[in-house]
């Protein structure tokens, strides 16, 4: 049908486009970048109304903000991105036509009117039910609507993501198994679509509901069963920002995996443990025993915990491997020292491994530990958390990728070069100032989703410690820091689709847009000298040692609180 | 090659791992055990386990049986609204309702004894957020949740409500006294 479909051949990376592919991935992570822009802004007015002195919202806007923010960058945002990598991942790197490429307008489409449709709910519905809309707290059927229409869409996107494999495969694009990063979208579209499946599972009788169709939805069967669909989903993220890691690793160092056998596995075990996802978030919930909680929290014996671990030791390590390769061997960290620095897809990526393995993966298994969610459920622990895993983590590899997509697919030069330097650090010291305030504060007991901490309008005020009062207003300069960072990578995204320097479809970028990997002898020789990985482990080992002084600090603050039995 | 290729040798799961990586997956693998087995080694050492005892029950039952509890045990009255403050016997199974937007009764225990505290919404989620003690639980519609409570320290405790709960949930506080 769309066999003699055009492509081009990227004179810089020798990659070859599908038009169709080249035109919905463009899409896509157009509207990821609009979407994370307008969630970007809500949060801006979450973080200023939880800055004491500042209080800027009132509790309406509070509350309704807060509901905007969350969807909009937490499923919006970053879903749009992923389709987007899953289209590259497999049509692209696989220089294969995307299968269906109408049904991929349609699934662009149909995500599109259900964000609008879920954000008209929130605005102009009365929906400020918050991204987990806890049944029985009703919302308006829009919003459940629009949240399946937008599911649907993307799994239409995980179908069209699994096609194309199927026609690269038939078509022999490809010789051998799929290189490693179409295998980290593939872990991801596996995730996605069981993410997807519980998800319907869930919305579609509380949108039935509604409706009236339905009498009652029980609020425990909702909490678990809505969990299977919000923390897989963020599986999604972690395998995507994985495969991310894994191609910066390759554009900008010419890195291959230490191991095949080593980075597919842990792929793998994301995808054999993520269906007992929902049990970390129900620790301290009436109605699930106590083996049930110790097996599924654990992943059955933290087995993704040690996966994130995997991939935080290979990822670096193949890129210390290829630098070591290329001459740069002094000492334990010249590879390190000698990396591109200046170069956006590069520190962003950085910066997301370490946010990720250091304030995100620690504080996550911290808290997903049964006895020790007593003393940070709900508190502001938990958006502190998912700010380092799911904003440092995923938006800035996110990020980092964007500032190489958008001059080989748009054949534009960044503008604004400076600030592209410059933008991940501002960004990612904001957002670590964000994920260890609000931390901080949870740990001291500051509620999440709460307008007043103060409780200035309360029957029977409670006064937190001033430091919590003080860790907030912390938090809210780390905000504006962040809310810098983002707008100026929004401002230079948009600004270079509109204004950057165009490049024709023949001629080269100056600078190098994909680094010539190291010869195979190069590696052999390394490889003699017995130490290609040292420097990242000794990096995995201050980041274990850290893991556990401060897992271990946490069971003795639990001790100190009320006995329970 | 790279990440970005395919493997360069067909067979490539029979290629070696790399010393160093072995290394490393092996001291995962030892965290990965230790992690899993302090959830265990705490219920049988430690001293805060929460309890997994639940019922079900509707509002109006369990409304009934706080009202029981608060007309036998009440000592006094605190606030523009009245609130009873509830002071029962060590060993006692003692009542706390959530609902929009407050926690009721007002208790009153004894430092270093013993209850069996109730925990039920009649209408929305809730969060049970025990403060300066710092313990938090997650309070549901639908589910009478019954845990052994020893507070460990004398004082004026709060009550905040740490799961959205609509507008007024910022006001949502209640209160528990910890006496001699």
């Amino acid at each position: 049908m769309t066999n003699n479909a055009i492509f081009r051949t990227c004179p810089d990376t020798g990659l070859r486009f599908h038009g169709p592919a080249e035109t919905l991935i463009k899409l896509n992570a157009v509207a990821a970048v609009v979407f994370l822009l307008v969630g970007g802004i809500m949060g801006i007015g979450v973080g200023l109304t939880r800055w004491p002195e500042v209080h800027l919202l009132g509790p309406q806007d509070f509350y309704t903000t807060l509901t905007s923010h969350g969807i909009n960058v937490l499923i919006f945002w970053i879903i749009f991105f992923e389709i987007a990598a899953l289209y590259f991942v497999s049509s692209v790197v696989l220089g294969c036509r995307l299968a269906t490429p109408k049904l991929g307008y349609l699934a662009f489409l149909l995500m599109v009117i259900g964000a609008l449709v879920n954000n008209y709910a929130v605005w102009s519905l009365s929906s400020a039910v918050m991204m987990t809309s806890y049944a029985p707290m009703p919302a308006h059927w829009a919003f459940y609507l629009g949240l399946i229409l937008f599911a649907v869409g993307a799994l239409i996107g995980c179908f069209i993501f699994l096609g194309t494999l199927v026609i690269a495969k038939k078509e022999k694009t490809y010789e051998g198994s799929i290189p490693l990063v179409t295998f980290g979208g593939l872990t991801a579209c596996i995730i996605a679509i069981f993410t997807i499946a519980s998800g319907a599972i869930i919305l579609v009788p509380t949108l039935l509901w509604q409706l009236g169709y339905v009498s009652n939805i029980d609020a425990g069967v909702y909490r678990l069963i809505w969990w299977a669909f919000g923390h897989s989903s963020q599986q999604i993220n972690v395998a995507t920002h994985v495969t991310v890691w894994y191609m910066v690793g390759a554009l900008v160092f010419g890195a291959k995996p230490l191991s095949e056998k080593v980075s597919r596995f842990a792929f793998v075990l994301y995808i054999a443990v993520l269906q007992i996802a929902s049990a970390h978030h129900l620790l301290v919930d009436p109605g699930v025993g106590t083996e049930w909680k110790i097996f599924n929290t654990s992943y059955a014996m933290y087995l993704a915990v040690m996966a994130s671990m995997v991939h935080g030791l290979t990822v670096p390590g193949s890129m210390e491997a290829a630098q070591r390769a290329r001459g740069y061997t002094n000492g334990l960290f010249e590879w390190l020292r000698k990396a591109p620095w200046g170069n956006p897809v590069f520190s962003s990526t950085m910066i997301s491994i370490v946010g990720f393995g250091f304030l995100g993966g620690i504080s996550g298994v911290m808290m997903g530990a049964e006895q020790l969610n007593l003393i940070v459920h709900n508190t502001l622990y938990v958006p502190g958390h998912f700010h380092a895993t799911v904003v440092l983590g995923t938006t800035l590899a996110f990020m980092g990728i964007t500032y190489w997509l958008v001059p080989v697919l748009f054949r534009r030069e960044l503008i604004l070069t400076s600030w592209c330097k410059w933008q991940p650090y501002i960004f990612g010291l904001g957002m670590t100032g964000v994920s260890v305030f609000m931390m901080g504060a949870g740990t001291l007991g500051l509620p999440r989703r709460h307008w007043d901490a103060a409780f200035t309008s309360s029957s029977f005020p409670y006064e937190f410690p001033s430091s919590a009062m003080a860790l907030m207003s912390l938090n809210g300069l780390s905000v504006v820091l962040a809310a810098i960072g983002g707008g100026m990578f929004c401002l230079i995204i948009v600004g270079t689709l509109l204004f950057g320097k165009k490049v024709g479809q023949e001629e080269k970028f100056p600078r190098v847009m994909v680094a010539t990997p190291p010869t195979e002898a190069q590696y052999v020789t390394l490889h003699r000298s017995g130490n290609a990985i040292s420097g990242t482990l000794l990096l995995a080992g201050v980041f274990l040692i850290a893991f556990v002084v401060y897992y271990f600090i946490n069971w003795k603050y639990l001790a100190e609180t009320w006995g329970m039995s | 090659m790279t990440s970005l290729s395919p493997p360069d040798q067909k067979v490539w799961w029979k290629k070696p791992i790399d010393r160093a990586e072995l290394i490393w997956i092996f001291i995962v693998v030892i965290w990965g055990i230790i992690l899993t087995l302090m959830m265990p080694l705490w219920h049988i050492f430690g001293e805060q386990n929460l309890s997994t005892e639940t019922y079900r029950t509707t509002p109006q039952r369990y409304m009934e049986k706080t009202q029981a509890f608060v007309d036998q045990y009440t000592v006094r009255t605190e606030g523009d609204r009245q609130f009873p403050v509830v002071a029962p016997p060590a060993g006692e199974d003692i009542y706390m309702v959530a609902r929009l937007w407050d926690w009721w009764p007002i208790l009153e225990l004894k430092q270093g004894q013993s209850y069996r505290l109730h925990l039920n919404s009649i209408d929305w989620n809730h969060g049970f957020s025990l403060q300066p003690a710092n313990l938090n639980i997650q309070v549901l519609p639908g589910y009478e949740h019954v845990l052994t409570i020893t507070p460990n320290a004398t004082g004026e405790y709060s009550v905040i409500c740490n799961e959205y709960c609509g507008i007024n949930h910022h006001n949502m506080v209640g209160k528990i006294y910890v006496v001699e």
